[in-house]
């Protein structure tokens, strides 16, 4: 502690960074934050609006725009076949590059660098992140690999086709002798560039949290939020090793010669399944373990009373964390697995159900006898806890091989994971925006504006999501470009949902804008007694450095 | 002690079949369906014709949607009711209680409970869709809850080898001296033509032919990229893996024509190399099975087909 408090006297010694280097340069977690949380929105619509042009696809059976869109962007001669093969191809690269986006530069930059950047320090009662200049090449590695990925939609993957469409679990041979141009190389290095902003975060995270809490905070008396952090630190940090382990296997395999995943020269494609989902179910909760922090603080604001069972919520995400790690292979059930692989992941699924239903009745519990008050944050958390239950029972269903042999890569897998991320992570997203706008910022958002982006959003993305449970359960498998007749009634609910969920974001912009034009300047805590975390005994916004004397915990 | 184990789960068969009949009776759509393909606005399983589909179904429908339904509106109901009972003007000066020992014991014990009720019919139902009969063992069927009620399946007579490719399968008899044949998709001019009324997208020039209550053994495997044999009406659905020979297996007790789609992304025609599977009468394949034996001409073969 002795230490922060000397670096921070030695930072008033210099001037404040302003114009361009104050970002670029920026060793300061809430500048980082804040351009993490404008890169994510930025991101956010890219690969929302790849979205769009798939529903705007499938709203109706046969194939509508994409070999128009082929022709466009590609230069292909309109209404060729040639531009038919181009538009199939670019479905396939723009289902991979929104699964990609959202992933890596939209859920993650918003949840693990946007808001954990800015508040995981004051949280604790840190000056700032334990290495801040480690924090400034954590950002600054994120463009480039979102512009490496974006590249590889301009260069060619399969023959006849632009850009890498394998899907964002790049399963080889597909990936390998699949897609022989240069497209899938650039989309590895950005998961590799990605990754490593994610890693060095991660080492930042932990090393804060352990070592620079203010005195008196014990890790029993941490915020739920930073503790949230603190098991998604530990999740990026063992699971992106495995991942970048199995796309440099892809790349040289791919390049030099090496048949890790060949079996012609006794590879299996099936070890990159296990590589890949060994990374690939831990991010999962990566993108929702932060999600549960904020739940949890906005819960017991808005509800003027302390969090209920906080030791149990504590280890209900250690636990969710553990266990996550151990459960991959229900990703490939129908893979040829044998039967008593099968029935461990099954087993071990399952278990998972018993933490969440833990962390869902303990928020229930929370506002229990509490007093509450329906401010938009309240209104994104109570929603996130109806719209998580809903993506929590179905994958009870997918866990179990049994029922997954009929629904496993179908729309129903598709309905399942958007609603514990589309509208689980991204609830939680737009939570912790509205709570934190005023602190962030300084200054208030529009209620009205805010409870109307909750209510048309909350039906849009219902609308998209529920018809597909119907559509999986009958068959319809994903990442199709075309279907059967039999499903457009819900392919056309479905995307008469997303039009209503563009609108809501309509009113999200707008509440920004909003609030920038009338400046209505924030109060340090504008929820009142509810709100206990140490971020709202500072001014709004925090100075540029606070806590130059270490605030003391009871 | 074992027969009241047996009155139990005879009692818990009961429910399930009870309830899978309620949960038919909740959508029409798919009580009424036509085998075999996706039917318009349906929001559940297609209908069943094999014993494993069966179980799927059973335990699906008749367990789990139960289950997940109920714990869905269970939740929503304490949402609603702490939304109404403890919003501010309700109860303006909020508790300051954080544990209750009792209650968190409840709601940690009770959904182990309920997993524990998932996973006994879960497991019996995975283990009759990964092995393969053998003539003795008993496969539960509609009856997850009880083995004892099950049906003996005989042995595979027949095995068909399946081939993934971009963008068509492969289908070998290895029982008939090998016979083989390739499946593309038709387009709807093609339909139009030789298979009027058929849904496109699903309809296919040459189907996957075999016999009627009789135990098919499938070999899967891909020749380039990874696919998926999937059936939906089976409950069937193996990866297509280049460099393994993924096994599986059904028993469709019903003729006709069903369909399935490659369930795993394999490139730009992904969605455009569908399955199908004419199932025949005994005595209708064994005349088919001669020609292919014989001269391994499928045209000719399925000429002696009866027309669908």
């Amino acid at each position: 502690m002795a230490n922060a408090t000397a670096a921070q006297n030695s930072h008033d010694a210099h001037d404040h960074p302003t114009g361009w280097k104050r970002y670029v340069y920026s060793t300061n977690h809430k500048d980082i934050g804040t351009m993490y949380l404008i890169f994510a929105i930025i991101a956010g619509i890219i690969g929302g609006a790849l979205s769009g042009f798939m529903r705007w696809e499938l709203a109706e059976p046969g194939i509508q725009i994409f070999p128009g869109l082929a022709s466009m962007v590609y230069g292909h001669e309109w209404q060729s076949a040639v531009a038919l093969d181009a538009g199939k191809h670019m479905y396939n690269v723009f289902t991979t590059a929104h699964g990609l986006i959202m992933v890596f530069f939209v859920v993650m930059p918003a949840l693990i660098g946007g808001y954990s950047n800015w508040f995981v320090p004051l949280m604790i009662g840190a000056p700032d992140m334990a290495f801040p200049r480690m924090n400034n090449i954590s950002f600054w590695l994120l463009p480039p690999a979102f512009i490496l990925l974006l590249m590889s939609m301009f260069f060619e993957g399969p023959p006849g086709g632009m850009g890498t469409g394998g899907g964002w679990t790049i399963y080889p041979p597909l990936s390998t002798s699949g897609q022989p141009g240069p497209a899938m190389d650039f989309a590895i290095l950005s998961l590799h560039v990605a990754g490593a902003s994610s890693i060095l975060g991660a080492i930042n995270f932990i090393t804060t949290i352990f070592n620079m809490r203010a005195p008196g905070m014990t890790l029993h008396k941490m915020p739920l939020f930073a503790w949230s952090i603190l098991v998604t630190a530990f999740l990026l940090l063992l699971s992106l090793p495995v991942l970048a382990g199995a796309i440099t296997m892809l790349l040289t395999d791919r390049n030099f010669g090496t048949t890790f995943f060949e079996p012609s020269g006794g590879g299996d494609p099936i070890l990159f399944q296990h590589l890949f989902w060994f990374f690939g179910h831990p991010e999962v909760y990566i993108m929702i373990l932060p999600g549960f922090g904020i739940v949890s603080h906005i819960v017991s604001t808005f509800s003027r009373k302390p969090v209920f069972g906080y030791l149990a919520m504590v280890y209900a995400m250690v636990a969710i964390g553990f266990v996550g790690f151990i459960v991959w292979a229900h990703h490939m059930y129908t893979t040829g697995i044998s039967l008593d692989t099968q029935r461990y992941f099954v087993f071990a699924t399952m278990v998972i159900a018993v933490p969440t239903g833990v962390k869902i009745f303990s928020w229930i519990a929370t506002m229990w006898g509490g007093s509450i008050e329906f401010r938009t944050p309240m209104l994104w958390a109570i929603g996130f806890i109806f719209l998580f239950t809903v993506g929590g029972v179905t994958g009870v269903v997918l866990a179990n091989a049994g029922a997954d042999r009929s629904l496993h890569d179908t729309y129903y897998v598709v309905a399942h994971f958007h609603y514990v991320l589309s509208l689980g992570a991204v609830f939680a997203i737009f939570a912790a925006w509205y709570y934190w706008y005023p602190k962030m910022f300084g200054y208030m958002y529009n209620e009205t504006l805010g409870q109307l982006h909750f209510w048309v959003m909350f039906i849009g993305v219902n609308l998209i999501f529920f018809p597909q449970h119907f559509l999986g359960l009958n068959g319809m498998p994903r990442r199709y470009i075309d279907y059967p007749e039999a499903f457009a009634l819900w392919n056309m609910v479905s995307s008469i949902g997303y039009l209503i969920m563009a609108l809501g974001l309509v009113f999200f912009f707008a509440s920004i804008i909003e609030s920038l034009m009338k400046k209505r300047k924030a109060a340090d805590n504008p929820w009142g007694e509810g709100a206990t975390t140490l971020e709202w005994t500072l001014p709004s916004p925090p100075p540029f450095h606070q806590f130059e004397t270490l605030p003391k915990v009871k | 002690m074992s027969q009241r184990e047996t009155g139990v789960s005879k009692l818990l068969a009961r429910l399930a079949k009870i309830t899978s009949a309620i949960s038919l009776g909740l959508m029409p759509t798919a009580a009424l369906a036509q085998n075999g393909q996706p039917e318009p606005g349906a929001i559940g399983l297609q209908e069943s014709v094999t014993p494993i589909m069966d179980a799927t179904i059973a335990f699906h429908d008749g367990l789990l949607m139960w289950i997940i339904t109920l714990i869905t509106i269970f939740v929503t109901a304490l949402l609603i009711w702490v939304m109404v009972r403890y919003n501010k003007r309700a109860n303006p000066t909020p508790s300051k209680f954080t544990h209750n020992t009792l209650i968190e014991i409840v709601w940690t014990v009770v959904p182990i409970i309920i997993l524990i009720v998932i996973a006994v019919p879960s497991f019996g139902v995975l283990s009759d869709q990964m092995t393969i009969p053998d003539g003795e063992r008993k496969y539960l069927g509609s009856n997850i809850f009880s083995r004892d009620a099950g049906e003996v399946i005989p042995e595979p007579e027949l095995t068909v080898r399946v081939t993934g490719h971009q963008w068509y399968w492969d289908y070998e008899y290895p029982d008939l001296n090998g016979a083989f044949y390739s499946s593309y998709m038709l387009s709807k001019e093609e339909i139009a033509e030789q298979k009027p009324g058929q849904p496109y997208l699903l309809a296919v020039d040459n189907e996957l032919v075999v016999p009627v209550d009789t135990t098919v053994r499938v070999e899967v495997t891909a020749g380039d990229v990874l696919h998926a044999f999937a059936m939906p009406a089976f409950g069937n659905k193996t990866d297509a893996v280049p460099g393994r020979l993924n096994e599986t297996w059904f028993h469709v007790r019903k003729e006709g024509l069903y369909y399935g789609q490659c369930s795993e992304l394999c490139g730009k025609d992904h969605a455009f190399m569908p399955i199908a599977v004419r199932v025949v009468s005994k005595e209708e394949f064994a005349a088919w099975a001669e020609i292919m034996k014989a001269e391994d001409d499928v045209e000719a073969a399925n000429g002696t087909l009866a027309s669908l």
